[in-house]
């Protein structure tokens, strides 16, 4: 069964198609990377899936819940960081951690473990009592991440998790997405750097709200005959601003 | 000529932050200098300090000879500033905005019209639509077009293609080659590193100080240590097991390779790739091949951060 499925999944507004029948299935353990130029829906989709927006047609499913009806069970069953800092900075490390596991609804013995084991992971246990707004933002990043994940969840949506991370951070955080992606973890991720695209299991590209283009990053390129993400990406997202030829 | 930014042993501290440390550098007449670094590197503090509305702790700095603690007043209404957090007013329209920014400067849109033209023409035919409506890229444009409108003698821009997609960044730097062979002097800033090689020179700057000031092709050649692309499949795997070869110095995810780096400066890269072939080959990775390759921005970017990044991802790597 697929982790997460759409099928014709469409969201308007008003007269305005935000997405528009899109339909994709993520695989149990994929690593899916869910790229799209400002403004053609990516983020309207991602909140379908999520269970924070209903869906004007279609069906969606994400770790068996049906994003209609059972938006609350997905919201409890998924792991998810938003593209800005999703933690309390005048909270500490090991508050921020406890704070979510509570949410998440763990027993105490758990918190208590997973707080302690997930401080170890990240090297964070002499830091544990620091402020989280005073780390330095890779740390955070990181920091984020593991707390998304506090509730062992089967599926994490990442939503451009590395926005201006040093070039080192931000590949320590794609060794940690492949870490929880080995362990079984189905992750849904977007971002604007094209090299992280790469790294993606397969790719959907959205342009005006529609699924124009997936699959791995090798076929995307061999299909369009382009050398790297970074041009499938530009001829589809703008196929008026590149002349036929090139 | 004289140059058009001179910074000298430049420091500032917030609290006990340190955001500049001994920043120096020299952006010529005319040129498209970049700052290249991530986020926290110091690079909006010294805009701030750049357009006079911060003071340094210490060194001075000059933009168009003028000292930017002294002469702040003419700085001000020479220089054409675009911060990083979008401050236009959302609920003013297009030729609204563009006739505010004119106005505080004793100017009118017509008399700067033929400076903002090739960036103000595609934004024309929404010139009456609300700033808040427009998209990302077109609101980018605007904030651009304010900041030509009075005619600068320079251009600073914090971060103008930061959360921008793909797309809409190519066209940005277009638009800023474009003023620059116009005569325009331009310094920007940006977290993509990609984005280095559009300029004529950049400074790569992490935690406050600078790291390099090169042209973006010198920096590239500057690579102290053997580099070789590795290709294969089960690419996680073949990552984890570069990092056993008892000469890897670094060893990063690149694109579809990996980026392996080998301690042993001045040797063959050819000779190493064979032996990591052979080496990968004894792994189980039969299909791995290693070829030399050179080195990029983000690599020496990396190298010069003192990342050797042969371990486990870990936090306590920033400073």
């Amino acid at each position: 069964m697929s982790a997460i499925s759409a099928r014709g999944l469409t969201k308007r507004f008003g007269r305005f198609t935000a997405v528009d029948q899109i339909t994709f299935d993520v695989a149990a353990g994929e690593v899916f990377g869910f790229l799209g130029a400002n403004g053609a829906g990516k983020t309207t989709a991602m909140k379908m899936l999520v269970g924070l927006l209903e869906p004007t047609e279609g069906e969606g499913h994400v770790g068996g819940f049906d994003v209609r009806g059972q938006r609350d069970s997905i919201r409890r069953n998924i792991g998810y960081m938003s593209q800005r800092f999703s933690l309390y900075g005048d909270l500490t490390v090991r508050e921020n951690i406890q704070l979510y596991a509570t949410i998440y609804g763990l027993s105490t013995a758990q918190i208590v473990e997973r707080s302690t084991g997930l401080l170890g992971t990240l090297g964070l246990s002499s830091h544990a009592n620091e402020l989280v707004g005073r780390l330095p933002l890779g740390w955070k990043q990181k920091l984020a991440f593991s707390v998304a994940l506090v509730h062992q969840p089967k599926i994490v949506f990442l939503d451009e998790p590395t926005g201006g991370v040093d070039p080192i951070t931000r590949r320590q955080f794609w060794e940690m997405i492949y870490a929880a992606a080995t362990q079984g973890t189905t992750v849904f991720v977007t971002t604007h750097y094209m090299d992280e695209a790469e790294y993606c299991d397969r790719i959907s590209i959205m342009v005006d709200g529609r699924i124009a283009a997936l699959g791995t990053p090798g076929e995307l390129k061999e299909r369009f005959g382009a050398r790297s993400v970074d041009d499938v990406f530009v001829r589809l997202a703008r196929p008026a601003a590149i002349p036929a030829s090139a | 000529m004289s140059d058009s930014v001179v910074v000298q042993g430049l420091g500032k501290r917030f609290g006990d932050a340190q955001a500049l440390a001994d920043v120096s550098l020299v952006v010529e007449d005319g040129e498209l200098f970049g700052l290249v670094g991530p986020d926290g590197a110091g690079k909006t503090t010294l805009f701030r300090i750049l357009t006079t509305l911060l003071m340094p702790d210490a060194g001075t700095a000059t933009v168009l000879g003028l000292d930017v603690v002294r002469d702040l007043w003419e700085i001000r209404s020479r220089v054409g500033y675009m911060p990083g957090t979008f401050s236009l007013y959302p609920d003013l329209s297009v030729r609204e905005n563009l006739e505010f920014f004119a106005s505080v400067f004793s100017t009118t849109v017509e008399r700067g019209y033929d400076m903002i033209a090739p960036v103000y023409r595609q934004l024309e035919p929404f010139r009456e639509r609300r700033a808040d409506a427009l998209s990302g890229g077109m609101k980018q444009k605007l904030a651009l077009s304010c900041a030509l409108v009075h005619r600068p003698d320079i251009l600073l821009l914090d971060e103008p293609t930061t959360g921008v997609d793909a797309v809409s960044r190519r066209e940005f730097w277009d638009q800023l080659a474009a003023l620059r062979a116009s005569g325009l002097t331009i310094v920007v800033s940006t977290p993509y590193m990609d984005e280095a090689l559009r300029c004529d020179r950049v400074a790569l700057i992490q935690g406050g100080r600078i790291l390099e000031i090169d042209p973006p092709e010198v920096i590239g050649e500057r690579y102290p240590l053997p580099l070789l692309a590795v290709r294969g499949l089960a690419r996680h795997a073949l990552l984890l097991t570069l990092r056993e070869f008892p000469h890897a110095h670094s060893v990063y995810p690149f694109g579809e390779e990996i980026h392996y780096t080998d301690q042993r400066a001045g040797g063959d890269a050819t000779r190493i790739g064979a032996e990591l072939e052979t080496f990968l080959r004894a792994k189980g990775h039969q299909e791995a091949r290693a070829v030399p390759a050179a080195a990029g921005i983000e690599d020496s970017f990396m190298m010069l951060m003192g990342g050797g990044g042969n371990r486990a991802p870990r936090l306590g790597v920033s400073p």
